[in-house]
């Protein structure tokens, strides 16, 4: 680095201030390991084992974002997966990645983050303009300002989408990263490692069960880890999960997976993990991926993930500093981070005074503030013991302050919280830790078609009946006290391990000294602030997606009902957060407006991801080249080294032309067309599907395949065939040869050649398994050069082919085993272009050696290499369908002026009873016609659609489409072929292309066949 | 993700193996007399239940094979899985399969083999 660029950096980067909010011990950070890091580029300390949202709080930046609709300035709400504001862009250039969650990203040195969804700054936003234009963005704004006029829809539309993106992604798009992807089976996949999980893994893996414990968290633990009132066994929290995880670890069919998120859990058992392997690096070792994704087959699985606390709805419950009452107790204890001072817990129920201790034992000033009247309980005695004031029947009315909590305002309020009783006081605060009781996450249960039932006493809906092979335990369960938790994760381990065909291990629970407390919270869903119905400041519910109480209200008077409609109106639940926070409150509320029960009311369809995966992750390492793999025929190297270009023919590389200097392409096709009808011409045709037919009912088989005879082919003949569906549209062609009485070698087009192989195989197995044939894919085994032209026959024998190949001796349509330069080869007299045409068949791995010598013997003859665009070309000019080209699936053999190969004796064959069908002889059908345009230079574009009138009015009569064009060199003008309503009774007659400039091109209708109509060339 | 298990080889996922759609169509000869609607009976029309369903499917990216499967469409619930050529053994099975509005079509009867020939090819019963 220069030094004025560091001069420069020097300018933006402020010195590091003081982790002001920092405990002076405890947590489990590593004090020793300090880290730079980067927000918003200011420079800022934290330690090993933060995360981007402890080390912020510790340096007392709390405003780290601005909300999805209103711009308002957002915090850090939550401690986990859970948190809806803090979303940050995190990394550079080509590895920025949007939308993480704050308390989720791992600090490590250097890590670069960026606040999203502000402009200028997150100080000073523009869009907060939206804010202040609240009432004009109700909720259903969308749909009921920008429905109308619908021709404005595309203005609309551009400017919501600019205002409605959230993050932005990387500003390279190539992703420098590798991803993984693993596929695993286990005997018991737990999902979840808190304590419940933690138990049951354990005792899964007593009972002998191969084990994969995920948790998506750095470190096993969950809540546990910032719990400092609880011991297990007599031992710290932290000390008893380190002997659980060691004894894990120990067992070799145990998988421990931390950083690793279940988030998807299809049928059968089927989840789906994303492991988070090196983001957590400061500098990753080149030989690990940055991510991988577990594909996990589980016998048994064991939800164990845990409860989100619920905020509480009041005005102003999302001004920075009001925070989640379980976060702020994690913050303290699990990273030494103590976010205010003045601080106000607000409660509707016991756990939140665990809370209000953990400030008090930090040094922070503490005001209890709860909905409840008659307040009995360990906890709430030993709060008060502690001296800390605790007012019963109150509630925060509002927050107020402006980029920060600076005061609320408490009253006395009614039962439900909903109506304020007296005059309220006002307190300064910098801290509101709020808790509105726990909601077990059950979105794994219900991705898995789990049932769930409304708790009455907790206030949550928990699991009841599950419809995969699996247990839920823990919090997830609504068991949500430690000891009874750890009991749920031992019970839920033993009967995976029995469920899994295991014997039950013969493990006792821990024992477990933690607060005795309620779980039970108070119904309050909706604070009232003194004001009328909807009105004073905004109460939220969704946080990321700025859905407010009064939104929810608004909804169910408009008549949205059902909670499905209620959530897409209102959007609630439906940010990338997926509600976690938000749903119960937002469900409860819609259910007051109702009138009705919450279990009335339901809750929406959980979906995966459970949190955002990554893309990179999901698509592993099949990107690029290894997207899709590449066939190269044995000649490649030749037409490569011949300067052949290449097209894309299914998997297939085909050389398309051979261009010469300065030859533009047009020159090189048509030079190469030339010499196949002058000189002579040779093709890479390598890949043909070939498939190889044996079997004593084979002949039969392909009788009833094919549209035309095979009873009767003799050994060593050849015969083009035309394959229908049942429906009688044609689905393939080619040539095939009776090797033997029982063995037949079929071709097939390119692109066709899997999906024939299959359909053969199909009629074969499921209707007609009567049948003795035997199918063998052998495209690979053969490759063939076809060489055409007058010269053809002169060039074989100069290549010193061992047979007579007079056509008495060798005749058209007939295969003979021969003999060039020592090698055995298979010559099929067979002719796509009408020259005189030999495909050479030779063993794979000698397609180049025939290749070069065929080259060799033909340099005297003129023989000139021609790609798959002549060939185009050539077969169009002979009226040669390509199936696939001219054909679309709705094209019968009659369609194509192909009567000749249906068989009118046969019995049966596929397609045969379709054809009979009365639409199929209509006469409107589109059938294939030749166009020859009036000016003979005009070549028309290939999809051009024909009229009879082109001055009709639009939309015009459309006849029909070009399905083949080309400049013919042979003809000296253009060719092409159309699939024409009613085409046969056009000919002779004049359709017109209108082309999108305006232009129109005439052409005249002809038979589709431009080039030596009586076949007189085929024998050379 | 379903898991189903091949009869050849085993249970693998879902990704190998491609769906062949409803099982036991007999596909009618074209020399039966069927008027164009019956014969679009057989063509076209599949039936779409919500509950068990018979279907055919092929262990694509394995053995290659086709085998018969019923599974439920709605719980993904794969009942039996039975060989080409069989009917069903479970009761629940025997009841989807009697249960097919197939059963009483034209093209249906016309297929059928002739009852010696049934005896032997299918176990339905
Ligand atoms: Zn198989």
């Amino acid at each position: 680095m220069t030094k004025s660029v560091m001069t420069r950096a020097g300018l933006f980067t402020r010195a590091a201030p003081q982790q002001l909010s920092r405990s002076a011990g405890g947590g489990r950070i590593d004090r020793s390991k300090p880290v730079s890091f980067t927000f918003d580029g200011c420079s800022y300390r934290g330690y090993e084992g933060d995360t981007l949202a402890s080390a912020l709080l510790a340096n007392n930046v709390h405003l780290v974002g601005r909300s999805f609709k209103y711009h308002r300035p957002r915090g850090i709400l939550a401690a986990g997966s859970e948190e809806p504001n803090a979303l940050v862009r995190v990394g550079r250039g080509a590895r920025a990645e949007p939308n993480l969650r704050a308390t989720q990203v791992e600090l490590h040195e250097g890590l670069y983050a960026e606040s999203q969804n502000r402009f200028p700054s997150l100080k000073f936003d523009v869009g907060a303009i939206n804010s202040a234009l609240q009432s004009f963005f109700p909720a259903g704004f969308y749909y009921k300002t920008f429905m109308w006029p619908a021709s404005m829809w595309m203005t609309y539309e551009h400017v919501i989408r600019h205002a409605a993106g959230l993050g932005r992604v990387a500003d390279e798009h190539d992703d420098p990263d590798r991803y993984e992807r693993i596929h695993a089976h286990c005997d018991v996949l737990v999902a979840g490692g808190g304590v419940a999980g933690l138990m049951a893994a354990l005792q899964a893996a007593r009972s002998g069960a191969r084990v994969i414990l995920a948790d998506e968290q750095n470190e096993f633990g969950g809540w546990l880890l910032g719990e400092a009132d609880v011991t297990i066994d007599g031992d710290t929290p932290a000390g008893w999960i380190a002997g659980v995880v060691a004894e894990l670890a120990a067992i070799d069919d145990v998988t421990l997976l931390p950083r690793t998120t279940v988030f998807g859990y299809m049928d059968h058992n089927y989840l789906t993990l994303t492991e988070r392997v090196t983001d957590h690096m400061a500098s990753p070792p080149a030989h690990l991926p940055r991510q991988r994704l577990w594909k996990v087959r589980a016998t048994q699985t064991i939800l164990a993930q845990g409860a989100h606390e619920r905020p509480l709805v009041f005005s102003g419950n999302d001004l920075p500093g009001v925070m989640l009452a379980g976060a702020v107790r994690t913050y303290i204890n699990r990273y030494g981070v103590v976010p205010g001072n003045r601080t106000v817990v607000f409660t509707n129920n016991d756990d939140a005074y665990r809370t209000a201790l953990a400030l008090d034992s930090a040094g922070a000033h503490v005001l209890v503030v709860d909905l409840r009247r008659d307040l009995r309980g360990e906890l709430v005695k030993s709060v008060r013991a502690a001296g800390i004031e605790v007012l019963s029947g109150h509630a925060v009315t509002i927050a107020s302050g402006t980029q920060h909590l600076a005061r609320v305002q408490i009253a006395p309020v009614n039962e439900g919280g909903s109506t304020v009783l007296d005059d309220p006081f006002h307190m300064d605060c910098d801290l509101l830790a709020m808790s509105g009781g726990l909601s077990p996450a059950v979105h794994l249960h219900s991705q898995a078609r789990g049932k769930l039932g409304w708790d009455d006493r907790l206030l949550c809906f928990k699991p009841t009946t599950v419809h995969e092979a699996s247990f839920n335990a823990g919090a997830g369960n609504g068991v949500f006290d430690t000891e009874k938790a750890i009991a749920d994760g031992l019970k839920a381990g033993g009967a995976a391990a029995k469920a899994a065909g295991l014997t039950v291990s013969d493990t006792e629970a821990p024992a477990i000294e933690a607060p005795n407390q309620s779980w039970r919270p108070l119904a309050a869903w909706k604070i009232g602030n003194g004001y009328g119905p909807g009105q004073g400041p905004k109460a939220f519910v969704d946080f990321q997606n700025d859905v407010t109480a009064s939104d929810v209200g608004l909804a169910a008077r408009e008549g949205y009902q059902s909670v499905e409609h209620l959530k897409r109106y209102t959007t609630l639940g439906m940010a990338t957060d997926q509600g976690k926070t938000s749903n119960i409150n937002g469900l409860a509320i819609l259910a007051d407006a109702l009138g009705r029960e919450i279990p009335e009311v339901g809750t929406t369809t959980f979906r995966m991801p459970y949190t955002p995966a990554s893309i990179g992750a999901i698509a592993g390492r099949d990107i690029g080249t290894l997207f899709d793999p590449t066939r190269l025929t044995r000649m490649d190297e030749w037409h490569r080294a011949n300067g052949a270009t290449f097209e894309h023919v299914g998997q297939w590389m085909r050389a398309w032309y051979y261009p010469k200097d300065g030859e533009t392409m047009q020159d090189a096709v048509n030079r190469e067309v030339l010499a196949a009808r002058t000189t002579a011409g040779i093709l890479d045709a390598s890949t043909l599907g070939k498939i190889d037919i044996r079997g004593p009912d084979a002949a039969e088989f392909l009788n009833r395949l094919y549209t035309n005879s095979w009873l009767k082919l003799g050994i060593g003949k050849c015969r083009y065939g035309l394959m229908l569906k049942d429906d009688g549209m044609v689905m393939d062609d080619g040539v095939t040869t009776r090797l033997g009485e029982n063995h037949f070698h079929m071709t097939t087009t390119t692109g066709g050649a899997a999906g024939v192989l299959d359909w053969m195989e199909e009629w074969l197995q499921t209707e007609w398994p009567d049948l003795k044939v035997y199918l063998t894919s052998v495209t690979e085994e053969w490759s063939v050069a076809t060489l055409s032209g007058p010269n053809a026959a002169k060039i074989l024998q100069a290549a010193g082919i061992d047979i007579s190949l007079d056509t008495a001796d060798f005749p058209f349509m007939s295969m003979r085993e021969a003999h060039i330069a020592g090698l055995p080869v298979r010559v099929f007299r067979i002719s796509f272009t009408g020259e005189l045409s030999y495909e050479i068949n030779i063993r794979a791995r000698h397609g180049l050696a025939l290749w070069t010598h065929l080259m060799a013997a033909g340099e005297a003859f003129g023989l000139t290499p021609y790609g798959t665009e002549a060939m185009h070309v050539l077969r169009a000019e002979k009226g040669f369908i390509i199936v696939g080209q001219e054909t679309d699936g709705s094209v019968t053999p009659q369609d194509l002026g192909m009567d000749w190969i249906v068989s009118k004796v046969k019995p049966d064959f596929i397609g045969k009873r379709a054809l009979e069908r009365a639409s199929m002889a209509m006469e409107d059908r589109k059938q294939l016609v030749g166009l020859r345009t009036r000016d003979r230079r005009r070549v028309i574009p290939e999809g051009a659609h024909a009229v009879l009138d082109p001055n009709e009015e639009m939309p015009m009569t459309m006849l029909g489409q070009v399905t083949s064009s080309y400049y013919s060199p042979n003809i000296g003008g253009s060719i092409a072929m159309a699939m024409l309503k009613g085409g046969r009774a056009l000919m002779g007659g004049t359709v017109y292309l209108p082309m999108l400039d305006g232009d129109v091109i005439e052409a005249e209708v002809v038979e589709p066949m431009f080039f030596d109509p009586k076949g007189e060339r085929i024998n050379g | 993700m379903l898991l189903i298990t091949c009869p050849h080889c085993g249970p693998r996922d879902e990704s190998e193996f491609s769906c062949g759609g409803e099982a036991h169509i007999a596909r009618p000869l074209a020399e039966n007399n069927l008027t164009d609607a019956e014969f679009a009976d057989y063509l076209f029309l599949r039936d779409n239940p919500k509950g068990l369903f018979l279907e055919r499917w092929r262990h694509a990216a394995g053995c290659r094979r086709w085998f018969n499967m019923a599974r439920d469409t709605v719980t993904h619930e794969i009942v039996e899985i039975y060989p080409m050529g069989s009917g069903p053994a479970s009761q629940a099975g025997k009841a989807a399969h009697a249960a097919s509005w197939r059963r009483d079509t034209a093209a249906e009867a016309a297929a059928k083999p002739a009852p010696k020939a049934r005896a032997k090819k299918e176990q339905v019963s």
